[in-house]
């Protein structure tokens, strides 16, 4: 029992993360056209795109390498790869001690990489455009983001994912002027590593304001599929990473799978309200240029630096 | 502590020489002399001499290899006399596993672009004599073995010496080009700059044992001796640790004496561009190292505050001017700058904690140094071998003209793009190994008795966090212009793939890169005894499966699989694409999304200047830019509607006028007024000669 128990918590952690991740993006879409006055489509609507386009046929632009063919294998790989090291629902996951959090984020940045080179693939300006742009946000979104989870993980002193999220469950509630700034710093990269509004829009395909959609506005059939789904999955686990981090009540500790259901109820309760949270800076926010994105991100470097300070200053 | 087959003697025991890792070492530094003086006599036979000097370079470095390794390995040290040089001044040699570890370096990439060369080199048989190129290129190799292994003042500025000339020569080498010239002749003029500056520190260290009258304390050893025993004041170890710092850091590249960098490695043959980026800046931070921890031992903190200063300034302006570039090598040049940089920053890491006597912390540091020097040499020296065949292949440095050289070199690009992935600090590449070891350090360091340096250390992390985000960017640029997307050139450009000396050259660095990524453990283990020597403690904390894992300082503090990771994914998409291809689906291809512009053309391609425009407007004000844009044609037609519009873009180091310039104009000054004594009349110079001899009787 001891033995298999976290192996299963790893195969169910996974299998959640591939299911419930069109599930978040659902929720969103149709809080979102509640919050406009449109009709919805329905939560279910994301897997219903998703079967159509594995359905469908491929139709590869006539320059594409192997680079533009591999890259939703490796996109769709390495954001699974990272759904089985973030603690979700327990902090008895055996692979979470393979891969920190420094490896994490090298993870999305695998993902990252690989969309900017085939955006390059196919040799359109669109292409070029989408991985000059994205590259330019995630330079400054990255180093950001290691910043502010550098921070939890000076606070829980570890950066392996399962200590940092067990070290601060055990913790009583405390208020740490460094934490505050690594959340605040964190929402904001959050927002930019998604395309969210106001860094980016998923749902825009207007030439000029495009940045992730203009990367992959080349791929079709089951690849656009992989590539579609890693997304959903990126928001969901920057979500669920976020809530573990800083809000990590309610996971299972170790070895208690009675805690299992309540871990489910308060993970889906903590999702439903960040997806609320992105619905109201969506609908609240308008697109911000693209050269004020430098300054956003900027902020949020900032913010995650001076967390850090503080706590080498104050803690 | 490892189990100790061949302690104290080579495998084959001890024969005729005396084969220890140091006798290894020395017997490797010989064929490369060799077969630099066997050379000039072949000068007549070109492909013989190809075949000779290359395949004899392989086969020598891969003696040193064994040596170097060893000595790592056994963590044994060696030394030796040699009855050359001066009389009374013997060049004493010596391996230990400092030096073990940087031959081993030398020695990897040594063998690797010596097979390539066989190929890269064949390139100009009946162009030009290749005749110097093989010279310089084996008395390069054997003068940064020899900087290595010497173990005393004098033997070390000749070897250095030895190792500036001959790689002086190697970037003259296309000599009857302004560029290469006017670019070796900088080189020259800053690795004189620092040799001067490295001579007066092992001045002031020998000076402090003996005084300054005497020069019986020149050897290595005693300077250690007296540094140990505190007969040298702070005030002085300061300026000899000062001078060294500079003097090296002239060689390493370090910003502001990096300008000799992206002058030289784009001049130089690509082999020989390999061979400097690679290894030959790697000497520079050997010197840093042994005259710090060795030589002086830390003893104050701001000493590596101020090496972490500079090798943060140097990591993120070095990368930023990368992303600016459009020549591939120059490029390259300062991603160098950049790596130096990030290799900086754990060696002043690695001595804030040594002089805090945190001895575990202090070795994770300068592991993650070491780390990084091996890997940057492996895929530096790869990149640098790609830029070589692309060179060679498309007879084009300048990016802009470059593009979907994927389809036309199919081997050249997938190992160019695993240096790319290796570089940015991808997992499973090396990269991430040694920027997750420093990462673990920045993380680990606990509240330091400074104020200073406990704002320094979190804005030291964001810095290279930052660097590390920025040379993703970098070589997502460099990749995806050179290799993808659709050819820019001139349409008949004769693109083709590099042979096979070239290609294996590159698929032994590409592999090396991956296994290094993969198997951190075991290379840790390996280099263990490196900071067991000069900081008295080790990393690796224990662990079941100890080969696993890396586990600096406890399991629930950090660690990290590179196996796992590594198999992890490839499962992950292994299941996506066997699921996804359970059913047949036609693939069919099209034209691509043109917004119904029908008239898209190759250079409408995002290109170099483009993909870098918006970090010039983000970071612009660091650099000096002149960019204007002016129409010509039709004065009267609306300026929508021009025949032609011209953009040109200026970009300049600023470091170029700050420090080069000045220095340049004062040695060409100075030799003008130096140059005023010879009048090239023997009567003047007798009278030189009288004068000199009357000042020194009355010194006398």
């Amino acid at each position: 029992m001891k033995s298999v128990y976290p192996l299963l918590i790893e195969a169910l952690q996974v299998l959640i993360v591939l299911v419930a991740s069109p599930l978040l993006v659902g929720w969103v879409r149709v809080l979102k056209c509640r919050a406009q006055g449109r009709r919805s489509a329905g939560v279910f609507q994301p897997y219903r795109d998703l079967s159509k386009l594995f359905m469908k046929d491929i139709v590869l632009a006539e320059n594409a390498s192997w680079v533009f063919r591999v890259t939703p294998y490796i996109v769709f790989g390495a954001t699974l790869m990272a759904g089985a090291i973030i603690p979700i629902i327990s902090v008895d996951l055996p692979l979470a001690a393979t891969a920190d959090i420094i490896a994490l984020v090298a993870l999305f940045a695998i993902a990252r990489f690989f969309t900017a080179l085939a955006g390059m693939d196919i040799g359109t300006a669109f292409g070029g455009m989408g991985s000059s742009r994205e590259m330019m946000v995630a330079s400054l979104a990255e180093p950001a983001m290691l910043m502010s989870v550098f921070t939890v993980s000076l606070v829980s002193h570890s950066t392996s994912l399962s200590f940092m999220a067990h070290t601060l469950l055990e913790n009583a509630i405390m208020l740490r002027p460094s934490l505050a700034f690594a959340l605040l710093a964190f929402a904001l990269i959050a927002i930019a590593e998604n395309g969210r509004i106001p860094v980016d829009n998923p749902s825009t395909h207007l030439e000029l304001t495009m940045i992730h959609e203009a990367m992959i506005l080349e791929y079709s059939g089951r690849h656009l599929a992989l590539i579609e789904w890693a997304s959903m999955m990126k928001l969901f686990l920057f979500s669920s990473l976020g809530v573990s981090l800083f809000f990590p009540w309610g996971i299972a500790g170790a070895d208690a799978p009675a805690m299992l259901p309540l871990a489910f109820v308060s993970l889906a309760i903590k999702l439903a309200l960040v997806g609320a949270a992105i619905v109201v800076i969506e609908t609240r926010l308008a697109k911000m240029r693209i050269f004020r994105v430098p300054e956003f991100l900027g902020a949020a470097f900032i913010l995650s630096t001076l967390g850090m300070l503080s706590f080498f200053m104050l803690e | 502590m490892q189990g100790i087959p061949f302690k104290g003697r080579g495998p084959w025991g001890r024969g005729v020489l005396n084969l220890d890792p140091l006798g290894l070492v020395s017997l490797s530094i010989l064929v490369f002399l060799a077969l630099a003086g066997l050379s000039p006599l072949l000068a007549s036979r070109q492909k013989t001499l190809l075949a000779i000097t290359f395949l004899g370079s392989t086969l020598a470095s891969l003696i040193a290899l064994s040596g170097g390794f060893l000595a790592v390995y056994n963590s044994s040290t060696s030394s030796m006399i040699m009855p050359v040089g001066l009389p009374d001044l013997p060049f004493y040699l010596r391996l230990d596993p400092l030096s073990g570890f940087f031959a081993t370096v030398v020695a990897i990439l040594g063998f690797l672009v010596s097979v390539y060369s066989i190929g890269y080199v064949k390139s100009f048989v009946g162009v030009r004599s290749i005749t110097p190129l093989a010279v310089f290129y084996n008395l390069f190799l054997a003068g940064m073995l020899l900087v290595l292994v010497a173990d005393d003042a004098y033997s070390f500025m000749v070897s250095w010496e030895l190792m500036a000339a001959a790689s002086f020569f190697l970037v003259a080498f296309e000599d009857e080009n302004a560029k290469a010239r006017k670019a070796a002749f900088i080189y020259i003029l800053i690795a004189h700059i620092g040799a001067v500056m490295i001579l007066l520190s092992f001045g002031v260290m020998s000076g402090a044992a003996s005084g300054f009258e005497s020069f019986t304390s020149y050897t290595f050893s005693s300077m250690r001796a007296n540094a140990a025993s505190g007969h040298i004041t702070p005030a002085w170890a300061a300026a000899a640790f000062l001078l060294a710092l500079f003097g090296f850091g002239a060689k390493a590249g370090i910003i502001p004496l990096h300008v000799w960098l992206p002058e030289a490695h784009p001049a130089a043959p690509s082999n020989v561009s390999a061979l400097m980026s690679g290894v030959m800046l790697k000497t520079a931070i050997y010197g840093i190292i042994r005259v710090s921890f060795d030589l002086l031992g830390v003893t104050e903190w701001w000493w590596g505050g101020l090496v972490l200063i500079i090798g943060l300034v140097s990591a993120l302006i070095g990368i930023l001017f990368a992303l600016l570039q459009v020549d591939l090598k120059r490029l390259l040049a300062y991603s160098s700058v950049e790596n130096i940089g990030v290799i900086l920053i754990s060696v002043g890491l690695s001595m804030i904690f040594a002089s805090f006597k945190m001895g575990a912390l202090s070795a994770l540091a300068m592991i993650a140094a070491l780390y990084h020097i091996l890997n940057h040499a492996v895929f530096k020296g790869l990149l640098f071998m790609g830029a070589g065949s692309v060179l060679h292949g498309a007879h084009e440095r300048n990016m802009e003209r470059m593009g979907g050289l994927i389809h036309k070199m199919p081997w050249t690009a997938p190992l160019f793009l695993v240096g790319c992935l290796s570089i940015s600090s991808l997992p499973p590449f090396s990269g991430f190994a040694s920027e997750w070891l420093a990462f673990q350090s920045f993380l680990l360091s606990p509240s330091l008795p400074s104020p200073l340096l406990n704002l320094l250390i979190p804005l030291g992390a964001a810095v290279l966090a930052l660097t590390a985000a920025l040379a993703a960017r970098c070589f997502v640029k460099v990749f995806g212009v050179a290799f993808l997307g659709a050819w820019r050139g001139s349409a008949n450009a004769n693109v083709h793939e590099a042979g096979f000396s070239m290609k294996a050259g590159m698929a032994g660095a590409a592999v090396l890169s991956l296994a290094l990524g993969v198997f951190p453990a075991f290379v840790i283990g390996w280099m263990d005894s490196v900071p067991s020597m000069l900081v008295a403690s080790t990393v690796q904390a224990e662990s079941p499966f100890g080969w696993l894992w890396i586990t600096p300082v406890a399991p629930e503090r950090a660690s990290y699989s590179a196996p796992i990771v590594f198999l992890g994914i490839l499962s992950f998409v292994a299941a996506a694409y066997l699921l996804l291809h359970a059913r047949k689906t036609a693939i069919r291809r099209g034209p691509i999304w043109d917004c119904g512009f029908e008239k898209l053309t190759n250079r409408m391609q995002y290109n170099s200047t483009s993909f870098a425009m918006p970090l010039r407007r983000i970071f612009g004000f660091l650099f000096s830019i002149k960019e204007t844009s002016r129409a010509q044609g039709n004065p009267n037609a609306s300026p929508m509607f021009q025949d032609r519009y011209v953009y040109n873009l200026k970009l300049r180091d600023r470091f170029w006028y700050l420090f080069y310039k000045p220095a340049s104009d004062l040695s060409f000054w100075a030799s003008r007024k130096v140059g005023r004594l010879q009048h090239g009349r023997i009567q003047i110079y007798l009278l030189y000669s009288f004068v000199t001899l009357i000042v020194l009787l009355m010194f006398s």
